[in-house]
């Protein structure tokens, strides 16, 4: 059974963004989007998180913090980068103490366009993420879908 | 103990955690409503559940889990004395050693969180220990027995007789059931002051664990709910405490978090109030 799609609990942590992405990620929790339909909770706890969002690149001061609230997330897990900055530094990439996208700090599985990106998205790469969380759970247990196997031959 | 009372414990350590997660997953999805929300599918408890049974296992060191059994171990002592038909104070003295091993758990961490939610655990139980000893002694007042095969087959108006007792044991329901105005120590929704409080430094499995608890607990807490409605059918009976949790979803859902001094404070008023009132008015009476 795929559990880890069925109830991804997600952890927001905002490294150095305009705010615009972390806006729109709060609106994707509200009624209007809903993201409590797909089993999907927001948690301010990293021990109790599936899926790290990110925000915005990273800085000198948030690297420690970025790599700590990862290390602190029981396995499975995947970090999703949202926005421009995550992905790049974008618009901020040029300050001096800028290191540059997400993945400076801590392994990116997936990237959400967009400056801001929409929320439809950010839910879009949310699922998306779920399937290499799911790839990632059966790895642990040693028995991986002959799905993941057959593309890892190919 | 009877066959009767072997086969209640029996269907409560089956048959709770199955209709704790339901319950659950219906509180979810009538809150979900009453937020103009479409919620989750009933069965998402089990799926939470589930996954969190197969995450690693995370711990700050290595006996924090044996304090989560405790809580669990305990919780399944109270509950199978009570539906095994046996002694009410017992059950209750065993809950409250049930949250005790739950706060020492959470004390065993370092966070500050999980040390600030398991202070709060306390001062919960503080607040509602006096008025669930009310309620027993009043349920023993209306039917003469400590014993819930007794109480049940009692036949008294129970609720006639104790409409005080039973109020004050609503609010304090509210509280057990880790509900908003009083869900201080812990709330079931995230980015509360103080993270997930007494969870917080409980991962996976472990989490699970104490999630499996609070099916036990809630069903447990329903069991006594019912002891109120006996006299009536039972299936009544058993609409009436499931009446009685969606009122306790719905001030969930409509009031905000109280601070700890008003919470002791408001129970303590209750249970004098409303509790010691009626039951001596109740003596007085006979
Ligand atoms: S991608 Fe755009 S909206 Fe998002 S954090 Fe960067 S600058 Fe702000």
């Amino acid at each position: 059974m795929s559990l880890f799609k069925k109830s991804p609990w997600v952890l927001h942590y905002n490294c150095s963004s305009c705010n615009g992405c972390d806006i729109e990620v709060l609106a994707a929790l509200t009624p209007m989007y809903d993201l409590e339909r797909f089993g999907i909770i927001n948690t301010g706890n990293p021990k109790h998180a599936d899926v790290l969002l990110l925000t915005g690149g990273v800085n000198a001061q948030n690297m420690d913090v970025v790599r700590s609230l990862y290390a602190q997330m029981p396995d499975p897990k995947v970090v999703v980068g949202i926005g421009i900055c995550a992905l790049s530094g974008g618009i901020f990439a040029p300050c001096y103490n800028i290191h540059g996208g997400a993945a400076t700090a801590v392994p990116v599985d997936i990237y959400v366009p967009g400056c801001a990106a929409r929320p439809e998205s950010i839910i879009d790469g949310v699922i998306q993420a779920l399937d290499i969380l799911q790839q990632k759970a059966d790895a642990m247990r040693g028995r991986r879908r002959p799905a993941a196997l057959a593309e890892e031959a190919a | 103990m009877d066959m009767t009372g072997i086969a209640g414990a029996a269907a409560f350590l089956i048959g709770a955690p199955v209709a704790g997660g339901l319950l659950a997953g219906i509180d979810r999805i009538v809150t979900a409503r009453m937020q103009g929300r479409k919620g989750p599918p009933l069965l998402q408890p089990f799926y939470d559940v589930g996954k969190l049974l197969q995450k690693s296992r995370l711990v700050v060191h290595p006996h924090q889990g044996l304090y989560i059994w405790g809580f669990l171990v305990f919780l399944l002592i109270a509950g199978a004395l009570f539906f095994s038909g046996g002694d009410l104070l017992l059950s209750i003295f065993a809950l409250a050693v049930a949250g005790v091993f739950l706060a020492l758990g959470a004390f065993s961490v370092n966070t500050p969180y999980s040390h600030i939610g398991a202070e709060r655990e306390l001062l919960q139980m503080m607040a509602y220990e006096p008025m669930l000893i009310i309620a027993v002694l009043g349920l023993y007042q209306s039917t003469g027995s400590f014993l819930v095969r007794d109480i049940v087959a009692s036949g008294r108006p129970i609720l006639a007789e104790l409409p005080g007792v039973f109020l004050g044991f609503l609010f304090i329901l509210t509280i057990k059931l880790r509900k908003s105005p009083f869900d201080l120590s812990s709330s079931h929704h995230g980015h509360q002051e103080v993270v997930k409080g007494v969870t917080t430094d409980f991962a996976g499995p472990d989490l699970a664990l104490i999630e499996i608890a609070h099916w036990y607990e809630n069903i447990l807490l329903l069991g006594f709910t019912y002891l109120f409605f006996v006299p009536l059918h039972p299936a009544l009976g058993i609409a009436l405490a499931g009446a009685t949790y969606l009122l306790e979803v719905f001030v969930d859902n409509t009031h905000a978090r109280l601070r700890w001094q008003h919470t002791v404070k408001l129970s303590w008023w209750t249970g004098a109030t409303l509790g010691l009132a009626n039951l001596a008015i109740l003596d007085l009476l006979r």
